[in-house]
C-alpha cells in the first residue's frame, strides 16, 4: 500500500475532536530547521491567548541531540520566533511560528543561516530586492518510490505530464490542491502551481517577497507541503534528483530583481548583475544546495533543462543557462532574472544570501565577507 | 489490520445519535485506578441536573473482585469523586469524574495513593509545590506491534523521528490532535506536545500544576488518551520498554519548583534539594513505578538519554543525569529542576508525594515517614 497507516486513520473521528471548543487557549506549533539543513522539526505549546504579533511568542528550547544538532552532554538549544502564520491544520485562533535556532551560548546553530541572511537584507533595504523561488518537488509513496508510478516499473517517457491533466498524466494533483489553499489560509505568499515535467513531480512559486520574507514564507510552504502529505499518508521528496537517467531533476529557480531593475532601463542593472555571478560560480554552487553542491552535481549536468554545474551561463530564454533572462523583460529592457541553479532543497536564506552580496554588496573570491 | 473492528462501525451512525437532545439529565462518567495501579476504569450514572461542584456528585461502588482489587465474597468498593472535568466525548453538560476508591471498610484501596498524596500536599502548601510531567507514551496496533511500523520489521533506525514531521517520519499524529483537543476542552492543564525519539512514540506535557492537581490532572489526561485511541482504533502503551533494543523507553520526566526556587537566587534550594535527593535514590526508584523499580529497570539503563537505575546523578543540561538542570535555569539562578527517573507508567500521586517528602519535609532512608494528624 502506497499510503501510511495514518492516513487509514478515521478523519471524520479526528474531525469530531478538532471541533471542540479550546476556550481562550491557543496552541502555537514552534518550527526549526534541524542539523541536516533540509529537515524541518515541530512542538507545540499552550499560551493563555492568541499572539497578536511575533513580540507576543516566548523563546522556547529543545533537545538538539535528538536532531543531530548537539551532544546529549549539552543539549539544550534556544527556538527564537521568527515569523508568525495562521494553522491551517488546527485552525484560528492557533498558529504556525518558524524559530531561528541558537546554540547553548546563544550564537547561531549551524544550519540556521537566517541571521546572517537578515543582516544582509538589512544593508540592502534601500533597494527593495525581491525574490520569487519556484520549487519543485516529487511525490512519494511510504515505500519510497514515486506516487502512481508502477511499483516495480516507470510510467511512460516524459512528455505528456508537464502542466498535464487526466489521471494518465497527473498523479497526486489533490495534495498539490490542499497545499495551495492551507498556504493561502496560513498567508504564505504563494503565488502559483502547475505539474512538472516528470510524473508526481509538481511546483509552487512562492512570491514576490521582499528580503528575508523570501526564505521565511518558503521555509514554511516547505512544512505546510509535508504536514499535508502526511496528512494523505504519502511524503514529499525536495530531492534534486530523485529518479536517475532519463528523468527531470527538481530544482528551486530563483528570480531577483531590485527597485533598479525593475525600473525603466533596469535591464543595465541585470546585466552588470549577471556579469558578477559570472565570476562567483563556484561560491553560488556551494550556496546552492546543504552539501555545498556534491547534491545538485547529480541534477545539473546540462541535460534536462539544467546548465552543467562545471560552466556558468546566461542568456534570452535560455532554459539550458545557469541564469535565464525571460523574454519579455529582454524586450522591455527592465525586470528580473532567473537563477536556475539552486537545488530544490536549497536553503532559501543561503541563496537570497548569496544573491544580495555578489550582485548588490560586489564581494568577490569563494568566501563570504564578514561585515 | 492494525485497527480495531469497533473503529470500523460507522460514526456517522454514532454521531446521529449523539446529536440527540438529552433534556435536563446529565451523564456523569466516574472514572478509578484499579488494582494493577496503572489500569484505569470507568462507568457511567445519570444525574438529574448539571452538577456544579465536586460536592454535587454522590458516592459509588464498584465489584472490586472484576478489578484486581478485592475477594468476590467481600468484593464492594467505593468510589468517591474528586476531580471534576467536561466530557469531551460526550460533551456539555457531561462529566468526566476522576474518583479515590476506598476498601469496604473505608481504608484506602492498595492503589489508591492519592489519599496520602493529598495529605502530604497540605503540609507543604504555603510552600506552592508546582509540577510538570512529560508523559511519554507508544501508540500500538490491536496487534501489539507499534502502530506505523512494518508488520514483519521494524523502521529505518532513529533520528529522524524527533519533532519530525511527514508521513515517514510522524505515525499517528491524529491520535495526538485529537487527544490535545479533548484535554484542553475537559480543562486539563495540558501545556504541549511534541514527537518522541522513536516513531509511534509521542509525548504530552501537562502543567503547571499546584499540588495534587498534578496527579489529577495527569491521569485524566491518561483516561482521555485511552478513550481517543479507542476511538481511532489503537491502542496506547505507557510501558517504559516497548521494544527492546536500540530503541527509546519512554518515561515521565517531572518537572519541580516551590515558590523559593521561582524566586530571585532560588538555584540555592534547587540544588540543597538535589542534594537530598541523591540521598535517597533508591526511595525514588521504588516510587516511580508500579512494580518498585522493576519496569524501569528494563528502562534506566543509562543509554538513550536516560540514567542508570543504580546510580545517581545531576546536571545541566545533561539528558544522561539522573537530574536535569535547565540551562536557563542554571544561567537565571532560578526556576525548577527535571527528574527524568519516572516511568511512563509511574503513578503521578507516588511521584509528586516522593519529591516533597526528601526535598521539602526533609525524609531520609528507605521508608516514607508516618505523620501524625
Amino acid at each position: 500500500m502506497a499510503t501510511s497507516s495514518s492516513s487509514q486513520l478515521s478523519k471524520l473521528v479526528k474531525s469530531q475532536y478538532m471541533e471542540l471548543p479550546q476556550g481562550e487557549k491557543v496552541q502555537a506549533m514552534y518550527i526549526w530547521i534541524d542539523g541536516t539543513g533540509e529537515g524541518l522539526r515541530c512542538k507545540t505549546r499552550t499560551l493563555d491567548s492568541e499572539p497578536k504579533s511575533i513580540e507576543d511568542l516566548p523563546e522556547w528550547n529543545f533537545d538538539g541531540s535528538s536532531t543531530y544538532q548537539s551532544e546529549g552532554s549539552n543539549s539544550d538549544m534556544y527556538l527564537i520566533p521568527s515569523a508568525m502564520f495562521r494553522d491551517p491544520f488546527r485552525k484560528d485562533p492557533n498558529k504556525l511560528v518558524l524559530c531561528e535556532v541558537l546554540k547553548y551560548n546563544r550564537k547561531p546553530a549551524e544550519t540556521n543561516h537566517r541571521v546572517t541572511c537578515q543582516k544582509i537584507m538589512q544593508m540592502v533595504e534601500d533597494q527593495s530586492p525581491w525574490f520569487g523561488m519556484e520549487q519543485e518537488y516529487t511525490i512519494l509513496g511510504t515505500d519510497g518510490h514515486p506516487f502512481g508510478w508502477p511499483s516495480n516499473g516507470f510510467p511512460g517517457p516524459q512528455g505528456p505530464y508537464y502542466c498535464g491533466v487526466g489521471a494518465d498524466k497527473a498523479y497526486g494533483r489533490d495534495i498539490v490542491e490542499a497545499h495551495y489553499r492551507a498556504c493561502l489560509y496560513a498567508g504564505v505568499q504563494i503565488c502559483g502551481t502547475n505539474a512538472e515535467v516528470m510524473p508526481a513531480q509538481w511546483e509552487f512559486q512562492v512570491g514576490p517577497c521582499e528580503g528575508i520574507e523570501m526564505g521565511d514564507h518558503l521555509w514554511v510552504a516547505r512544512f505546510i507541503l509535508h504536514r499535508v502529505c502526511e496528512d494523505f499518508g504519502v511524503v514529499v521528496s525536495f530531492d534534486p534528483k530523485p529518479i536517475p537517467g532519463n528523468w527531470n531533476g527538481a530544482g528551486c529557480h530563483t528570480n531577483f530583481s531590485t527597485k533598479a531593475m525593475r525600473e525603466d532601463g533596469g535591464l543595465k542593472y541585470i546585466e552588470e548583475s549577471i556579469e558578477r555571478l559570472g565570476k562567483r560560480h563556484s561560491y553560488h554552487i556551494r550556496a546552492y544546495d546543504p552539501k555545498g553542491g556534491l547534491d545538485n552535481a547529480r541534477r545539473l549536468t546540462g541535460h534536462h533543462e539544467t546548465s552543467n554545474i562545471h560552466e556558468f551561463s546566461a542568456g534570452v530564454a535560455n532554459r539550458g543557462a545557469s541564469i535565464r533572462i525571460p523574454r519579455a523583460v529582454g524586450q522591455e529592457k527592465k525586470g528580473y532574472f532567473e537563477d536556475r541553479r539552486p537545488s530544490a532543497n536549497c536553503d532559501p536564506y543561503a541563496v537570497t544570501q548569496a544573491l544580495i552580496r555578489t550582485c548588490l554588496l560586489n564581494e568577490e573570491g569563494d568566501e563570504p565577507a564578514d561585515y
